[in-house]
């Protein structure tokens, strides 16, 4: 019968063992491939553009973007583009929060409600929110109002659903512990339905975020002045090329920020929960 | 609270569903041809729309009874098919080889992350650059935006399901590919017909959108067509009809998902 | 006990450590464990919640490797710091929280094993199946999904899919935690009448002592983190076993033996801050 050595115990709590777990995980396996499969795209866009693969190769070659990318950067034209994009999903989308919420709760919590008003709001729902844009365009006697319609379509809808549901998923025991121990109506919703409900309702402020940037992207392109989704089409009408996907990948970071502040909200509403 | 002791019919139900429904017709057609209160009045109100819906001489030549309303139809539908179903083959495809494989999911998840975010019709001035004519853009912008949400939904699928399964079947004596059918795909299934689902809601929104910017034909070109040529009628039972076709798309998938997966059913006592 | 011939599935388990590394922060699970357990022989191991049981179980089963020491099954090294680990068909694992397929019927579950190893065919392996199932009288479900089921039925069944492999070990990692008082003796008069069928090595963790004496040759204690061997308890009663064994001396001696030495254990635990693990 052999004896093994056992594995030596590390020193975890030295600074330099500090240092040591630090760049075990930043130069891990995981990142390295990462990094690899970027640097493979990387080259390989450029040399489709170089060995004139069909179609592809009007694709703009990835220094031209990078040029383009750093001149945009320092010019005010740009970030007022950013600033217009983002006005307007925070404009639509807070609308269809402070409408959405309180309609959904309704929803979930008075089945009568529900019963008459559920059929209704649920044949109007599959519409999608970009075939609203003639209709919006009549009613509304600005542009900028009839974005932030859309906007706000987009994200209220499903704001509705989640709230409806939040409510739906309290247990039953919650609401009759709470009336056991005393509790009025009022207390039962301030104190336990709403903050119940306060998951689907992150849940429906995430989602809901992501189909209004969608939105609002499509509605630029058609129909505004400014803002990031209509200079990314001029671009292509003006025949800037490297600017498209500047463009692109300039929605796509406003995109991420506005998603990171609403799980950044979501984590300061309900402390007590560890995963999102 | 003791529960209200009024009788309830069976049909209660059914009829405020009805007067919820009519209710809300009712105060559209208040607020457009009776009231017309100022901004209301543009709008078209439901008794026109109606009429032009199911007139045999339409003004904008399009109504239930006329061919090229179904020619439209068709066109989207068509559209939205084969995005959808290209989508959903290689979405589901590579969201189960990223949660199955953990190299293959180190070497793609940046990449997935990177252009996940990016709103699919934002894709759409790069897809019209590169790609041979416009009925190809709009497809692959609507196939995109499916693409993302059926991997996101797959992968995380494959992601929740429990630990214990991959140890049982290995204890069992499967091999990796006996894993990956049997405990793997059914397994991801019940969050991957939930992705579908999703899917096909972003894929109507996204057709829609492409066909609006840079389309010929089907249901979204007509809406911005009808709209440019003053033909409000025929805009709104256009949008109905989309809901409408949204509305089946997404219960047709929700009953293959049933069917697939007969085991939730029986656990909910379907 | 054993019966004349000779059994297979003799487990040898030579200074045994485990030591976990989450973020740098090393925790020892197992540390120095050894014993032996005989062929055929129904072999229960106690210890405090948390002390490292499933570990112990996870290092026999194939499913994690150890940091030092050597398991031998039968003679031949199963696991090693240095070893390739592999789950077997020759270990069979019944899980804690169950694990039968959701996703398949109960006729499915059980046949998986057989047809997937192609030792058996599709007919073949569902004829075997209706077999067992008949013993214990539980055909009928064949066509049920686990869900549709109680959990008593869920792991009979559970047991049935590792038995109809004939294994060489069956790991038990608390099969009947949950149970009422009255469902458990239904399973242990059912796994009591499988084992005297075809009897084969069992290696089970429990927190009831009842049930540990009731059902085992041999009761392992272990002590809390880092989990050692404190005693082993050689159960000598007769077999097969009857509730009326509860009440005589011998057994009433036996308790009190094992209790005394997982309370105090319990006591360590608890002083140490143990959380329970549910």
């Amino acid at each position: 019968m052999s004896n093994s050595t056992s594995i030596a115990m590390r020193p975890a709590k030295t600074p330099s063992g500090q240092l040591n777990i630090l760049c075990k995980k930043l130069f891990s396996m995981k990142n390295l491939r990462g990094l690899i499969s970027c640097v493979v795209f990387v080259a390989l866009w450029q040399m489709v553009i170089v060995f004139d693969i069909p179609y592809l190769k009007n694709l703009p070659f990835p220094h031209d973007v990078a040029a383009n990318a750093a001149s945009s950067a320092v010019t005010l034209e740009y970030w007022m583009h950013w600033a217009l994009s983002l006005f307007r999903i925070f404009v639509g989308f807070i609308i269809a929060q402070l409408l959405g919420v309180p309609l959904g709760l309704a929803m979930g919590i008075s089945k009568t409600f529900k019963e008459f008003s559920f059929p209704a709001f649920e044949i109007l729902r599959p519409i999608p929110p970009i075939a609203w844009i003639p209709l919006a365009i009549l009613f509304w006697p600005t542009r900028e109002l009839s974005i932030y319609f859309l906007v706000f379509i987009g994200a209220f809808y499903i704001q509705v659903i989640n709230s409806m549901q939040g409510v739906q998923n309290i247990s039953v025991n919650l609401k009759w512990a709470a009336f056991s121990l005393g509790a009025k109506p009022k207390d039962i919703f301030w104190r336990i339905l709403l903050p119940g409900s306060l998951p689907s309702i992150i849940t429906g402020m995430t989602v809901g975020m992501g189909v209004a940037w969608n939105v609002l992207i499509a509605a630029e392109m058609i129909a505004a002045k400014g803002g990031l989704g209509r200079t990314t089409w001029e671009s292509y009408t003006n025949h800037n090329i490297p600017f498209i996907v500047v463009g692109m990948v300039s929605i796509g970071l406003a995109g991420s920020l506005c998603s990171v502040l609403v799980r950044w909200v979501g984590k300061k509403a309900m402390p007590w929960t560890k995963k999102f | 609270m003791p529960s209200s002791m009024k009788s309830e019919s069976a049909y209660t139900p059914l009829l405020r569903a009805l007067a919820g429904i009519a209710l809300f017709f009712i105060l559209w057609e208040v607020l457009t041809a009776i009231l017309q209160l100022p901004r209301f009045r543009l709008l078209p109100n439901p008794i026109s729309v109606v009429k032009e819906w199911v007139s045999f001489a339409p003004v904008s030549g399009r109504s239930l009874f006329t061919v090229d309303y179904y020619w439209d139809i068709g066109y989207s539908v068509f559209r939205v098919l084969v995005a959808f179903g290209l989508a959903t083959v290689l979405g589901v495809g590579l969201g189960l080889f990223m949660g199955w494989n953990r190299i293959f999911y180190d070497f793609t998840f940046p990449l997935v992350e990177i252009f996940r975010p990016m709103p699919p019709l934002s894709w759409i001035p790069l897809a019209v650059l590169i790609l041979p004519g416009v009925e190809v853009a709009v497809v692959f912008v609507t196939f995109i935006a499916a693409f993302f949400a059926t991997a996101l939904n797959t992968l995380l699928g494959v992601l929740s399901i429990d630990k214990n399964y991959f140890l049982a079947a290995r204890c069992l004596g499967s091999r990796p590919i006996q894993v990956f059918t049997n405990v793997v795909v059914p397994g991801a299934l019940p969050f991957i017909f939930t992705g579908l689902q999703i899917a096909m809601g972003i894929a109507w929104l996204s057709l829609v959108a492409g066909e609006i910017i840079a389309g010929e034909r089907g249901l979204g070109y007509a809406i911005y067509e009808g709209y440019s040529l003053f033909q409000n009628d025929q805009v709104v039972y256009y949008m109905f009809t989309l809901g409408i076709l949204g509305f089946i798309s997404s219960a047709i998938i929700r009953s293959v998902g049933r069917k697939l997966m007969a085991w939730e059913a029986r656990r909910r006592g379907i | 006990m054993a019966n004349a011939k000779q059994l297979p599935g003799a487990i040898s388990v030579r200074h045994v450590s485990k030591v976990y590394d989450p973020e740098g922060v090393n925790v020892e699970a197992m540390r120095d464990c050894t014993f032996d357990i005989a062929p055929g022989e129904f072999t229960i191991i106690v210890g405090p919640s948390g002390c490292g049981k499933t570990t112990l179980l996870n290092a026999v089963a194939g499913f994690d490797n150890i940091t030092a020491g050597e398991i031998y099954l039968d003679g031949e090294l199963i696991s090693s710091p240095k070893h390739q680990i592999k789950p077997d068909v020759d270990r069979m694992v019944v899980f804690q929280n169950g694990a039968l397929f959701p996703w398949k019927t109960v006729m499915e579950n059980i046949t998986y094993g057989p047809i997937v190893q192609g030792s058996l065919n599709k007919a073949q392996a569902q004829a075997k199946a209706r077999q067992m199932l008949e013993m214990v009288c539980l055909n009928g479900m064949e066509d049920k999904y686990p869900e549709e089921l109680s959990s008593g039925v869920q792991r009979r069944v559970e047991i049935l899919r590792a038995l109809i492999n004939e294994p060489r070990v069956v790991m038990l990692d608390e099969p009947f935690r949950g149970l009422d008082a009255v469902a458990k003796t239904v399973m242990h008069e059912f796994l009591m009448q499988l084992f005297c069928n075809s009897p084969r090595t069992m290696f089970f963790i429990t927190h009831d002592l009842d049930e540990a004496i009731f059902l085992g040759h041999k009761v392992v204690i272990m002590t809390t983190r880092p989990a050692q061997i404190k005693k082993i308890v050689n159960v000598d009663l007769p077999w097969p076993r009857q509730h009326s064994v509860m009440n005589t001396k011998e057994y009433i001696d036996l308790k009190s033996e094992v209790m005394d030495a997982v309370h105090e254990e319990a006591i360590k635990a608890f002083e140490a801050g143990e959380r329970e693990m549910a």
